[in-house]
């Protein structure tokens, strides 16, 4: 292989560059393919000013209690803005470590509907610099911003959203850094992949050679990823777990 | 919450609008209370589950062991596939929603008014909210249905003149369930279509925060033995 390898040995080597300021996307949805072991190494490394991207800022139910969230780094003081589709507990009795970040004003969380916010980062990986749709027309979230009818219908003109990382998490990659997903890990993740400037994935599998993946099989190609980490085993690795009580 | 002594459980409520969903139809539940419309048989009718996370045809859910940590529907429940499933990524999932393939939503909410505007993402005085894809979902699916309790935990109603807190989109509701009965909304406004097991119309009104169109036959809610 000529190129400089993809394979990185540690989370912390392949996050090491990331300067302050950064726009970073986490992938994952209801804790399956979010990046545990990546928010673990960005929260270690210690990035300030980030905007981070993510469906919501918070783990869930099969999220190892002690693991590493959006909330860590949030803690941590790195975090100068939000963007996703929660931004607040959507239950009474859940708290999120943002709200109160955002009520002292020290965190931006900029609210945007689940399918506008694939699209603006599908827009940032397919060159589209914006794009009309018809989610939140009439709301609150569309109040002084630019609206245009076609065909009769009024849509809102939403900016695509391109990331300087992606961290994401795929179940196999092969050198190459071509990826596969199982079942609905897929979510954001491919999406960040090809909004990115830099896309680090954790692993679940062992590594495959290049060509282990037959070409017809691969969900995100190779171009768009520039680093891969094995997952280790727990406890070194963090993966999902079912909480003790569930359904038992 | 199963017991009642009077008005529809909130499984009753959902099989209410579950009995609304056709044959082929592709059908998104909200997170909470729509959950439940997935629990209704639907004998020889084929409805094709779709999930905001890319999950396209998903089954019950997955028995207690059996769960795949690789897959849950959006509300982060460890569900099960149908044979015939498929999965897309989170553009592809938004696409099929935005371009109008999903034949009916049905979602909660705290405020539903009678012009068909709802509000599901921000409580009063909240900061921030929690709108997932439900803005996406309400604005581009063919029928939006809703399935919420008739009043808030104070006894406030939730059916109302106008949402008095953040819509999350606007007329686009077709149909709303409550404990105490169905209900459409028309070109005219909020009609009572059937009433809930012991209730009264009286009791309806009196409950309700905007006029309500009370056809001079009200049947019973219809369901199923």
């Amino acid at each position: 292989m000529g190129a400089r390898s993809k394979i990185f040995p540690s989370f912390a080597e392949a996050v090491r560059d990331i300067p302050d300021g950064a726009t970073i996307g986490f992938g994952g949805f209801a804790v399956v393919g979010m990046p545990i072991n990546l928010y673990g190494a960005v929260a270690a490394q210690g990035a300030k000013g980030l905007t981070c991207v993510s469906n919501s800022t918070r783990g869930g139910a099969t999220l190892p209690p002690e693991a590493p969230d959006m909330g860590q780094m949030i803690q941590n003081g790195q975090v100068k803005k939000v963007v996703c589709a929660f931004t607040a507990p959507t239950r009474a009795s859940q708290r999120l470590i943002l709200s109160e970040y955002v009520t002292k004003g020290l965190i931006e969380a900029e609210l945007v509907p689940q399918g506008t916010l694939a699209e603006r980062m599908r827009a940032a990986g397919a060159g589209i610099p914006a794009f009309y749709t018809p989610a939140a027309v009439g709301t609150e979230l569309a109040e002084g911003r630019e609206t245009r009818v076609f065909g009769g219908r009024e849509y809102l003109l939403e900016h695509a959203l391109p990331l300087d990382y992606a961290m994401i998490r795929a179940y196999q990659a092969d050198a190459a850094g071509n990826l596969r997903f199982r079942r609905s890990q897929r979510n954001f993740n491919p999406i960040m992949a090809m909004a990115a400037r830099v896309t680090v994935v954790e692993v679940e599998e062992d590594i495959l050679p290049v060509g282990a993946i037959d070409p017809d099989n691969v969900h995100t190609p190779g171009i768009f990823v520039h680093r891969i980490v094995k997952i280790p085993p727990p406890p070194e690795g963090w993966w999902p777990q079912l909480p003790a009580s569930a359904g038992r | 919450m199963s017991e009642r002594t009077k008005g529809l459980t909130r499984q009753q409520m959902c099989d209410r609008l579950a009995m609304e969903f056709g044959d082929g139809w592709i059908v998104n539940l909200g997170i909470g209370i729509p959950t439940l419309c997935s629990n209704f048989d639907f004998g020889d009718k084929e409805i094709i589950f779709h999930s905001e996370n890319g999950v396209i045809g998903y089954g019950p859910l997955a028995a207690p062991g059996k769960e795949d940590l690789h897959l849950v529907n959006a509300g982060g429940q460890h569900v099960t596939l149908q044979p015939g499933a498929a999965i897309v990524h989170h553009a592809d999932s938004f696409a099929l929603i935005r371009s109008g393939r999903i034949d009916v939503t049905v979602l909660g909410a705290y405020e539903v008014a009678e012009n068909g505007d709802f509000a599901n993402w921000k409580m009063a005085g909240q900061q921030g909210g929690g709108i997932g894809g439900a803005m996406d979902l309400a604005a581009c699916a063919k029928h939006v249905f809703v399935a919420m309790e008739h009043q808030t935990r104070n006894g406030a109603p939730r059916l109302v003149e106008r949402c008095s807190i953040p819509a999350t989109a606007r007329g686009v509701v077709n149909l709303v369930v409550t404990n105490y009965g169905l209900f459409e909304i028309t070109p005219r406004g909020m009609m009572l279509k059937e009433i809930g097991p012991g209730v009264t119309v009286d009791e309806i009104r009196a409950a309700t925060g905007c006029n309500l169109i009370v056809p001079r036959e009200v049947p019973p809610v219809q369901l199923r033995e």
